[in-house]
């Protein structure tokens, strides 16, 4: 059993064919984690005696002779975000202390129904709030390929527990690139769908308007895979279109002849690293030999991403971090004070890391009045302008490609006194974030230093078939996701 | 956009934010340079733009007014509570 190389599909091989059986399998995984989490710092919670309890009740299923889904028996890591009945939740902040939810997301127990099953909770950024995980209450997970180097973020613990394989597949949240740059930064698959395709009920809000959900994978196909089990319309989920979700396994495997491909110059510039590059370049040119027709393309208003979203983001995030008041869940302040404002201040200030206050005191400064209409009303104006100009380009083309950092992964503590540094880390990934669109980050290749570097393809609204498409096209012709990190 | 340090104060109150004295200047320097950039959208003609409050198209999302059943029963969401709960109330401090 290898645990190194195993995807869904081989898993399910695995335990049908019974080379291994679930308990072994899931033990595999949870040596692997014993052995690297001290370092690595990737899981906050693990499971261990429910995750050996569900394998026990996958082996007696198949000495019964049962039926296996597809999904049955594989576990799973989860970033910190998604509420997980009875299994400590922090969202990566103390503020939420000791929290044990009531209630189960939408998208774990989908994942669960289908047999799926949970070995962690992962390490993410507070509140989903940063690109490194440096901003995590628990301490930053480092990058599996160089342990001086992050591993990016939030989801650096769902990112690099599956470029580490302490699980083959995990689930994140990508607002502002949350998924695409830790996937790029750890050489694994990460998906971004589109806005409303995954159900977010249950998943601790960050900015409404721009939250997703998706997979973290070492192939194209876990991806694909991992989307089918939990995209559709939810009724607890008001913002889930009811719009039919396709077979996206039809996608793999079909050639990419013909298919027209957006390169937007904007995506290339000057606050690009040469080596980021040059290396997604020749990944980009691979397709011309596959067949496809590659097409300069522009975005205008590309470099106002940034600047929109830590104006919406912000007002959004101060909203729903507003419940957290340590009154009906988390944590009680030390000083409890007199009066209920003394306890709110006390709570939240206790409770909070310096990312969430300086970002809740960004939206409650854009909200007040008198810069209402200057900021936040602006921006959503502006994020017009950026979704008119994908609606433009994907009326000429059907995909785009683009680097997915500006940069190679950076030394730990490298950002961490400039948050504006930080923010612009996020500078390619958010403008199909204010457009809905879907975006997916495969690995294509590694910097002289050896660390990865990602490939990012962006598709038109529900269309995340072409990304799977696209993807599997170029995985199949190269070795990138099939390379491990050293000591593995 | 300049932000000072009463503006660092009054906002932080605003959002029920205890900052320590010390904290203050900090995060006046970090909001300011923030400020800075995001001030950036002032330069963009925005005549005739309508807002994107959300992207995706749907509205008056509803599901019929009717009790099904208690998914999740009110015992146990007042169990998250760290203050004391007495008859089926959280105790909290004083607010008139």
């Amino acid at each position: 059993m290898d645990i190194n190389n195993l995807t869904i599909r081989s898993i399910h091989e695995g335990l049908k064919s019974k080379e291994f059986s679930c308990k072994e399998l899931v033990g595999g995984y949870l040596q692997r984690i014993d052995n690297l989490n001290p370092e690595l710092n990737v899981c906050v919670t693990v499971t261990a005696d429910n995750a050996l309890a569900e394998a026990e009740k996958i082996d007696a299923k198949i000495a019964a002779g049962s039926e296996l889904g597809l999904l049955e028996g594989v576990p799973l890591g989860v970033k910190d975000m998604f509420a997980t009945k009875g299994v400590k939740t922090t969202a990566c902040s103390k503020i939420l202390g000791e929290f044990k939810p009531p209630y189960e997301s939408t998208a774990t127990q989908m994942l669960k129904d289908e047999g799926m099953i949970v070995l962690a909770k992962a390490n993410t950024d507070e509140f989903a709030c940063g690109a490194s995980t440096e901003h995590s209450a628990f301490g930053v997970t480092k990058n599996p390929w160089n342990h001086d180097y992050v591993a990016g973020g939030s989801s650096g613990g769902p990112a690099a527990g599956v470029g580490s394989r302490m699980f083959p597949v995990s689930i994140g949240t990508d607002t502002g690139g949350s998924i695409r740059q830790p996937a790029s930064f750890c050489n694994v698959v990460g998906l971004k769908v589109t806005y409303g395709r995954v159900s977010r009920s249950g998943v601790i809000s960050m900015a409404s308007s721009w939250d997703t959900i998706g997979p973290f994978s070492s192939t194209v196909e876990d991806s694909a895979l991992m989307l089918q089990a939990m995209a559709g319309h939810d009724e607890k989920d008001a913002t889930t279109p009811k719009i039919e979700v396709p077979d996206y396994t039809k996608n793999l495997g079909k050639d990419v002849k013909g298919m027209k491909i957006g390169i937007p110059k904007e995506y290339f510039g000057e606050g690009v690293e040469p080596e980021v590059k040059e290396i997604v370049m020749a990944a980009i040119k691979e397709y011309e030999k596959m067949g496809a027709e590659l097409k300069e393309i522009s975005l205008p208003y590309t470099e106002y991403g940034v600047a929109t979203y830590y104006i919406i983001m912000p007002a959004e995030l101060s909203t729903n971090l507003a419940r957290f008041d340590g009154l009906r869940f988390g944590r009680k302040p030390n000083i409890e004070g007199d009066t209920y404002i003394d306890y709110y201040l006390n709570a939240r200030d206790e409770g909070f890391g310096d990312e969430i206050k300086r970002r809740i005191m960004i939206g409650t400064y854009v909200l007040s009045a008198g810069y209402y209409d200057a900021y936040y009303k602006r921006a959503q104006k502006v994020r017009t302008l950026i979704r008119k100009d994908f609606d433009e380009a994907f009326a000429e083309v059907d995909a785009l490609m683009a680097p997915v950092s500006p940069f190679t992964p950076f030394k730990i503590g490298a950002k961490a006194d400039d948050p504006l540094a930080m923010y612009l880390a996020d500078a390619l990934v958010i403008p199909a974030s204010c457009a809905g669109v879907p975006g997916i980050s495969i690995p294509c290749g590694f910097t002289k230093d050896k660390l990865p570097v990602g490939l990012q393809i962006i598709a038109p609204m529900f269309e995340e078939g072409k990304l799977f498409q696209l993807g599997a096209a170029y995985e199949q012709g190269t070795e990138w996701h099939k390379m491990l990190p050293a000591g593995l | 956009m300049a932000i000072s340090s009463d503006d660092v104060k009054k906002i932080a109150h605003l959002a029920r934010l205890g900052l320590k004295e010390e904290e203050i200047n900090k995060f006046q320097k970090q909001l300011s340079s923030i400020f800075g950039y995001i001030d950036k959208l002032s330069e963009i003609d925005i005549t005739g733009v309508e807002a994107t409050s959300q992207v995706t198209g749907l509205t008056n999302v509803s599901v019929p007014d009717m009790v099904h059943s208690v998914s999740t029963p009110p015992e146990d969401l007042l169990d998250c509570s760290p203050l004391p709960v007495v008859a089926r109330q959280i105790k909290v401090k004083k607010v008139i």
